[in-house]
């Protein structure tokens, strides 16, 4: 006779150690084996877009910042992106070059904070968090020395940037510019032959090519399942296509890949940044001649740019008024975790932990 | 002839009755073992999270006495002042049961681990087999605490753990019966004696496979499963707080001390060394391990459940048995005189060994179907 068995639900979060904020996963389990995964978002809901509704232009900035609070500043540029489009507003030149490095340093942060996790959750106690967070924590110090703010930016402005940098700026760049290769050489280095870590993310969490884009996966996550997209060189927003790098991409899309993606965009980062410091013009207005308080004219414009994270998207409807009517986001991270039950069905709850985070979102932006 | 018994026998001498003589000098004994023990383990959770610091860019605990050296201290008298909170579902026996069932059994190895010549509780002619049978204990406790705090987390974590012990036990045994051929015993005393060569010199293969089982046993990365707090939060002590929770740190500590000291006497030589003192050369022996073993949890990722599973029975269970029967044969034909060439030999068979299992075997596994 068999034994009569039942399944076993298990809660990971919404308070969890690996969740990334607080999400919740509804886990049902055979052994340790898992059969279903249920993600259950709305916790760290704020409202945002309905918040958006009742602030002028400008001031909706501060709250795209509260998006994705690991590279806050992309998303202060897909929403000034998709206004500008609105109200036909030519950015100057030395404000778009602004824009590019200050992405491209958020695209580092980003990826600094989405690898260190990732080999936390493999169970790497910290240290590789750690040594990510020092390099991290430079990228930090270059806001800050810009805009005094260290974590929710609020630069970017519509038709520009809010300030100019200050003189050490430049030179502060250069020396991080410049060290960064060598960091990310010596990183992979520990990281990349390790064999525990091989044996962890080689083939773990396999998401197909067909499934990534049907499921309208973006970013490293689309990438490392080895399509070929980034928007930056697919629909070039503000001067990207002045600038020549390449969009690394993954063969199996396992959580190696997404990894591996990762670490070679960070490459790619650096070698735009290295391009933009030469081209920048050193002097020249940063900010277009836009009022405080300005009414676009009524329609609705769409703008969306290469988050580190995926396709980011402001959704901006005008009535004329000084406020927007209705600002809609689409967030990356939101559509990548649908791939989550594809990804873990059939593996470990240690497996599940991985694929999330090889995932990378951030709460901030699923939940809005 | 140990220390104790000469204490005893100058009781008996001086005129104490035979149970007085015996007794006196047992109860000292144990008083010794658990204030010198529990006295290391602060020392050493004190330095593994220094340690730790240093490998992390960080400083560690600096701020609590000298260099952060009451840190362990002041976390004590924290955890004693907490709470004592109990799941309302609990099995209250097992709850209460289970941190005593996994601390008091990691006092009990220290008893046969011998400090310097003579300095030790109980020279037991099965020394090494009873520290192996003693601290399985834990495991039940483990499960105990897994069972009776009714929580699901906690539930895997006992689940991971027995499978985890049964596995690890087997390659360990396996390597210590080679310790124990050469030696002609397994005392502890004796097998410290032996080491005119340190027998991590003399048997490296044997020597790795028992340091990795006993990672293993002692939960420590890269197989630190049971508590591996980025999936099953803290894994069976989830539901433990105060008193109670220190009980298990206590433990944990304590067994990966009193492995690193059993590790330091079975294959480094225990206490012999030239110009120091027996004891500042054990210490360090110690010290050396337990630093290692910070090392790897400072770096290495963990392994999945089924990749420790085959690791154990695919990898460390057969070079076990190849180990014992390469051992087995050379302490038959090479004579005592030549201990060099088992040396050279081992080194050779423990390349081989290696090489073809990297070749042969790999941690793979993966997907079910559901």
């Amino acid at each position: 006779m068999p034994i009569k068995t039942e399944p076993f639900y298990l809660n990971l979060g919404p308070q969890h150690p690996s969740t990334h904020g607080v999400f919740r996963l509804r886990v049902e389990l055979d052994g340790e084996v898992i059969v279903n995964v249920e993600p259950i978002i709305g916790y760290l809901h704020r409202g945002i877009e309905k918040l958006a509704e009742t602030r002028t232009y400008t001031q909706v900035i501060p709250l795209t910042d509260r998006l994705d609070y690991v590279a806050s500043m992309t998303n202060n540029l897909a929403y000034c992106l998709s206004v500008e489009k609105l109200a036909g507003i030519k950015v100057p030149e030395r404000a778009e070059y602004l824009r590019v490095i200050f992405s491209e340093l958020m695209r580092l942060a980003n990826h600094f904070l989405a690898i260190g996790a990732f080999l936390n959750d493999c169970g790497a106690l910290a240290t590789p968090l750690i040594y990510m967070w020092r390099e991290r924590e430079k990228i930090v110090d270059l806001c800050e020395m810009t805009c005094g703010q260290r974590l929710l930016f609020n630069y970017m402005r519509v038709g520009g940037v809010s300030q100019d940098v200050p003189e050490e700026f430049m030179p502060a760049l250069k020396k991080f510019v410049a060290e960064m290769p060598k960091f990310i050489g010596e990183y992979e280095q520990l990281i990349k032959q390790n064999e525990i870590f091989l044996a962890r993310t080689k083939g773990v969490g396999i998401l197909p090519k067909e499934t990534a884009i049907n499921i309208g996966a973006s970013g490293p996550v689309l990438r490392g399942s080895g399509v070929n997209w980034d928007i930056r060189k697919k629909d070039p927003y503000s001067i990207y296509e002045r600038f020549d790098f390449e969009v690394p991409t993954g063969e199996v899309g396992d959580c190696y890949d997404r990894f591996w993606v990762r670490l070679r965009e960070m490459r790619q980062s650096v070698r735009i940044l290295e391009q933009a410091i030469v081209q920048i013009p050193a002097k020249g207005p940063i900010r277009a001649d836009v009022p405080q308080f300005f009414r676009p004219p009524a329609g609705e414009a769409y703008g969306h740019i290469e988050a580190p994270k995926g396709n980011l998207g402001f959704y901006v409807v005008s009535d004329g008024s000084i406020a927007p009517y209705r600002v809609h986001i689409f967030p990356p991270s939101l559509i990548n975790v649908t791939a989550l039950a594809d990804m873990a069905i059939g593996w470990k709850v240690a497996d599940l932990i991985i694929v999330f985070g090889s995932i990378d979102v951030v709460l901030g932006e699923i939940d809005r | 002839m140990t220390l104790l018994d000469q204490f005893q026998k100058m009781l008996m001498t001086a005129g104490l009755p035979d149970w007085a003589a015996y007794l006196v000098p047992a109860l000292v004994g144990i008083i010794l073992i658990i204030a010198v023990s529990l006295t290391l383990v602060i020392i050493f959770i004190w330095w593994e999270r220094r340690l730790l610091g240093r490998f992390q860019l960080r400083l560690g605990p600096n701020r609590c006495g000298p260099e952060g050296i009451l840190q362990p201290v002041a976390t004590g008298l924290k955890l004693l002042l907490k709470e004592d909170i109990v799941p309302a579902k609990a099995d209250k026996i097992l709850h209460f049961l289970a941190p005593i069932v996994v601390f008091v059994p990691v006092l009990m190895i220290f008893a046969v681990v011998p400090v310097s010549e003579g300095a030790i509780l109980a020279n037991l002619n099965i020394g090494i087999v009873y520290v192996i049978a003693i601290s399985s204990i834990s495991t039940i406790g483990i499960f105990m605490a897994a069972w009776g705090s009714s929580n699901k987390f906690a539930l895997i974590s006992g689940m991971r753990t027995v499978a985890q012990m049964v596995s690890y036990e087997l390659p360990v045994v396996l390597s210590i019966v080679g310790v124990g051929l050469v030696t002609g015993s397994f005392s502890m005393l004796s097998i410290v004696q032996a080491q005119s060569i340190p027998f991590i010199l003399l048997m490296p293969l044997g020597g790795v496979i028992f340091f990795l089982g006993c990672l293993a046993e002692m939960n420590r990365s890269p197989f630190d499963l049971l508590e591996a707090d980025s999936e099953i939060v803290a894994g069976y002590h989830t539901e433990y707080s105060g008193m109670k929770f220190a009980m298990f740190f206590m433990g944990e500590y304590g067994v990966a001390l009193a492995y690193s000291a059993v590790i330091a006497t079975l294959f480094l030589g225990g206490w012999s060394g030239p110009l120091l003192p027996p004891v500042i050369w054990f210490l360090i022996k110690v010290v050396l391990v337990f630093s290692f073993t910070v090392w790897m949890r400072a770096t290495l990722p963990r392994l999945r459940v089924d990749q420790l599973m085959s690791f154990a029975w695919k990898g460390l269970l057969p070079m076990a048995v190849i180990n014992l029967v390469i051992i087995a044969i050379e302490v038959l034909v090479v004579p005592a005189s030549m201990l060099w060439l088992m040396v050279i030999l081992n080194f050779a068979f423990a390349a081989v060994l290696v090489l073809l299992w990297s070749r042969l075997f790999t941690l793979g596994g993966g997907r079910v179907e559901v």
